[in-house]
């Protein structure tokens, strides 16, 4: 909190006469509000001249603060916005809030601040209908572009069978196939040089490569990529506005799906930021089997990139011996869960159910299987001569240049920063675990790759230690929030039933306040941040997902290279579209 | 008489011998490829999946004849007719056992190097006819990539051409009888096999339909039997290319003990499964590197290995 304090004086003394209202939040992230005029001084001074900056734009997202019964008193607007900053030099984040008035609200942009707020203002235009006065290309990004209304606005349906029965008459489709049409002006794209014209190549919405529905369209000149566009939205499924419907508890389920390769690595910074919000401790031996099982995820997650990368650059074998071995962690997860690729099984307070016996046998096993199969994979793939020239150099960025477009995880580790939330800020117990964090150098293709190879080898490593030291006792809290409440006692006391039903029920009521929880995830940085205002759902549900601002890069690190290096770019981010729509 | 019918019975087997050895490859190479991958590949029909390739067919004869509205008609069907008669008539130059050969050509090398020539326009014509720009790319990089391995593929030939004295296949066989030419023309196998992938474009040179770059290159819009013909055009210049690999650098049928047309077969089978195994190991090179491998590394060793090989040769005189 002495940090917390801190900043708070430093802006103070920057910015005299500006009133700098601190918000208490359940996370303690210096939460700052900040007259809606001052926001783009108050950033730079953030970013740029404070000691120790704040280099990474971590997160931008609104809220609309209308129905909000326990509203903190700084929100005297219609909507907030909400810059999340992350300081690597600090380890430290700042929350800085500012309040909006209006039906149809702007502020000024910060994509002259940060590249990487392109997109993210548009998604907060697109979802809240909050303008950026300055921004170059303020248009829809995950709705269709002909949508009416801005779905995360409170007034906006949430379901279908709110809005009527849909109807897609022959005019209708017209329009919306006119719609989606390339016009390279839009995008300050010219359609000729000097001495040729260029081709645009629509690559997706359905393409082999693009591992899910993304739209690139390439501007080409022979096969060198002039310039690239990515369109995104396809695999929008409003996981955020479901979140406000859901209740906590039944939510989980979803955060399945958002990185649909990850599993439960998605329902851990859920769960972590309500059992926050709700002041649950959750229990040692839940704490491990969450690290075992994130783990386990995390490589199953790597393996599948591992056997779609090779299978990119045209190499047709290792994508079945990763699915194969991939199969081998489902089925572990099969046996703990019941469900392999979506198990759902973290559970406010702990976890849905105890190890089963056996367990041991069946991780050992895999434990003992996997380590010779990647010093395979090393020699097959990764000391591959044709494989290192299609990736060794291609698509570059340098560690400035990743903190600066939002960059998390092994895509930021291969510029070699240190960098790694599961250490920096351990969670869940990990500060217990012993692994390093894998670095490269020179932030290309091939060396993304090694770092997400060798993190298997790490994420072995901490398996091997759940195995060793699992410890006894519970699996969930008591705590009368935990999810489902414990029921060994109800058929014994009134209150313990009277928990029980209620919570089954209606769902736990969390108390208000809001809070962020980042977890390093198999992508990158995955944050949930919650705002409960005292109800049996979410007032908020904001998911900061790791593939929208890696796949915002695209187009800078492609500039310049071929067609077929596209690909390999497209498979070395290691996105996953859900992730990116949300 | 007799001598019309023994070749018309030889230009039959030759024709249905190649056909039926393309649907085998299909099995032959799906199997491969399941055996070195993990997994089971086709073994539902017929005992291991035998008449896996009948089925195909029968699939691929009834499906729709369907031609994109946008396509140019009559070029778009003529192309995938060219690669299969192209690489059939390559196959009339091929000894297959002493006397077992449809033409022994005087230039037979030169017809084969024709007839290959040719075959790139059903990839050029094909993509260009789509009307589609990922056809168009694949059917650039087909023309690109068929027309400069063609030189390096020929240039390699002409060491084996110096010491045999001749054109004509079958005396370059005959020529083997002391050693084989893998022996004494080693970059030369070596500059034709690579050359020989990028002409058939296989892994690791199959730029032109590079499926995970551009969804199908230059067939992108063809399906059905047109898609068909493709694919048994492809499957046929593999078998083309081990059996000229055989006739040129492997002795051909020459071998001890086993009936000259078994050996002959034999090579070519192992060489058929070579190229599949490099199919399930290597990933593909880009475009520009394929080039550049051409250019820079291949036509070198070529041009060397013909003046080492001709001054062998005027020196052995």
């Amino acid at each position: 909190m002495t940090q917390n304090a801190s900043i708070v004086e430093d802006l103070r003394l920057r910015f005299p006469g500006t009133s700098f209202d601190p918000q208490s939040t359940r996370d303690d992230v210096p939460t700052v509000w900040v007259p809606s005029g001052k926001v783009r001084d108050v950033l730079r001074y953030l970013k740029n001249e404070v000691l120790r900056p704040y280099k990474m734009l971590f997160d931008l997202t609104a809220v609309d603060e209308r129905c909000r019964a326990d509203r903190p008193a700084q929100a005297t607007g219609d909507f907030s916005v909400v810059y999340h900053l992350l300081s690597l030099d600090r380890n430290s984040d700042i929350r800085v809030k500012t309040s909006l008035d209006g039906d149809a609200p702007s502020l000024a942009t910060i994509t002259n601040l940060w590249p990487c707020a392109d997109w993210y203002e548009r998604e907060v235009w697109d979802m809240f209908g909050i303008g950026f006065e300055g921004h170059s290309n303020l248009r829809r990004i995950l709705m269709p572009p002909t949508w009416e209304g801005h779905p995360l606005r409170k007034d906006h349906p949430a379901r279908a069978t709110e809005m009527g029965p849909f109807q897609l008459p022959d005019e209708k489709q017209a329009v919306e196939e006119e719609a989606l049409r390339f016009r390279p002006e839009e995008w300050g794209m010219k359609r000729e040089s000097e001495n040729s014209d260029f081709m645009f190549l629509n690559l997706g919405p359905q393409h082999p490569g693009t591992h899910g529905v993304l739209r690139v369209v390439l501007q080409l000149d022979g096969e060198r990529i002039v310039d690239a566009v990515a369109d995104i939205g396809y695999h929008h499924r409003g996981a955020e506005k479901m979140g406000e419907r859901q209740t906590w508890h039944t939510y989980i389920p979803y955060t399945d799906r958002i990185d649909y390769l990850g599993g439960v690595l998605n329902n851990m910074p859920y769960v972590l930021a309500i059992e926050k919000l709700a002041g649950i401790a959750v229990p040692d031996r839940a704490q491990v089997i969450r690290v075992m099982m994130c783990e386990l995820f995390r490589i199953a997650s790597h393996l599948v990139w591992f056997g779609t990368f090779a299978q990119d650059i045209g190499q047709m074998s290792p994508v079945f011996f990763a699915f194969n071995d991939r199969e081998r962690i489902l089925e572990i997860v099969q046996a703990f869960c019941g469900a392999r690729m979506h198990p759902s099984w973290f559970r406010i307070g702990g976890v849905a159910q105890d190890l089963p016996n056996g367990w041991d046998r069946l991780v050992r096993g895999f434990l003992d299987y996997m380590p010779s199969r990647l010093a395979e994979y090393d020699k097959m793939v990764m000391q591959n001569a044709i494989v290192k020239a299609r990736t060794v150099g291609i698509g570059d960025y340098t560690a400035d240049e990743a903190i600066e477009w939002g960059v998390t995880g092994p895509g930021l580790r291969a510029c070699g920063v240190e960098w790694d939330f599961r250490k920096k800020r351990p969670y869940s117990g990990y500060e217990r675990f012993q692994f390093d964090i894998p670095t490269a150098q020179h932030g290309d293709c091939y060396d993304r790759s090694v770092v997400r190879v060798e993190e298997m080898r790490q994420s072995l490593r901490i398996v091997e230690q759940c195995l060793k030291n699992m410890p006894s006792g519970p699996y969930k809290s008591d705590h009368p929030l935990a999810m489902p409440p414990v029921k060994d006692r109800t058929m014994h006391d009134i209150e313990t039933l009277i928990t029980h039903f209620l919570g089954v029920t209606w769902g736990p009521v969390i108390p208000a306040g809001e809070a962020a929880v980042i977890a390093e995830a198999s992508k990158g940085a995955n944050a949930y941040y919650l705002i409960s205002d005292g109800g049996t759902n979410s007032y908020r549900t904001r998911i900061r997902a790791p593939s929208f601002p890696h796949l915002q890069m695209l187009p800078k690190i492609s500039r310049g290279f071929m067609t077929a290096d596209i690909l390999a770019i497209l498979a070395c981010i290691d996105f996953v579209l859900a992730d990116v729509d949300r | 008489m007799r001598e019309i019918v023994f070749h018309l019975l030889v230009v039959v087997c030759v024709l249905g011998g190649t056909l039926s050895m393309a649907g085998a490859l299909i099995w032959l190479e799906r199997r491969l490829l399941a055996l070195w991958q993990d997994r089971y590949g086709p073994n539902r029909v017929g005992p291991f999946g035998l008449f896996q390739p009948v089925a195909d067919a029968i699939k691929i004869f009834t499906k729709e004849d369907w031609i994109p509205p946008f396509a140019d008609r009559a070029v778009f069907v003529a192309a995938p007719a060219v690669i299969v008669v192209t690489v059939l008539m390559s196959f009339a130059v091929v000894p297959f056992a002493p006397g077992v050969w449809v033409a022994d050509l005087n230039v037979g090398l030169l017809f084969l190097f024709g007839m290959s020539s040719l075959g790139a326009y059903s990839l050029i014509l094909a993509g260009w006819a789509s009307n589609n720009k990922y056809s168009l790319i694949g059917g650039l990089r087909a023309a690109a990539q068929t027309i400069s391995y063609e030189v390096f593929m020929g240039l390699s030939l002409m060491g084996v051409v110096m010491l045999a004295g001749s054109f004509s296949l079958r005396a370059i066989v005959e020529a083997q009888q002391g050693v084989w030419f893998c022996v004494t023309q080693f970059p030369a196998l070596v500059v034709f096999l690579i050359a020989g992938l990028a002409e058939t474009h296989r892994l690791p040179f199959d730029m032109p339909e590079a499926e995970s770059e551009l969804v199908a290159g230059f067939h992108s819009e063809y399906s059905g039997m047109k898609f068909g013909m493709f694919f048994v055009g492809e499957y046929l210049a593999i078998t083309l290319l081990s059996a000229l690999a055989t006739v040129l650098f492997f002795g051909g049928w020459l071998g001890p003990v086993l009936p000259p047309l078994v050996w002959f077969v034999l090579k070519t089978g192992a060489l058929i499964c070579g190229i599949i195994l490099l199919r399930a190991s290597l990933p593909r090179l880009r475009f520009d590197q394929l080039m550049s491998l051409g250019w820079k590394i291949l036509l070198p060793v070529a041009l060397l290995n013909i003046v080492v090989t001709g001054a062998i040769a005027l020196l052995g005189k």
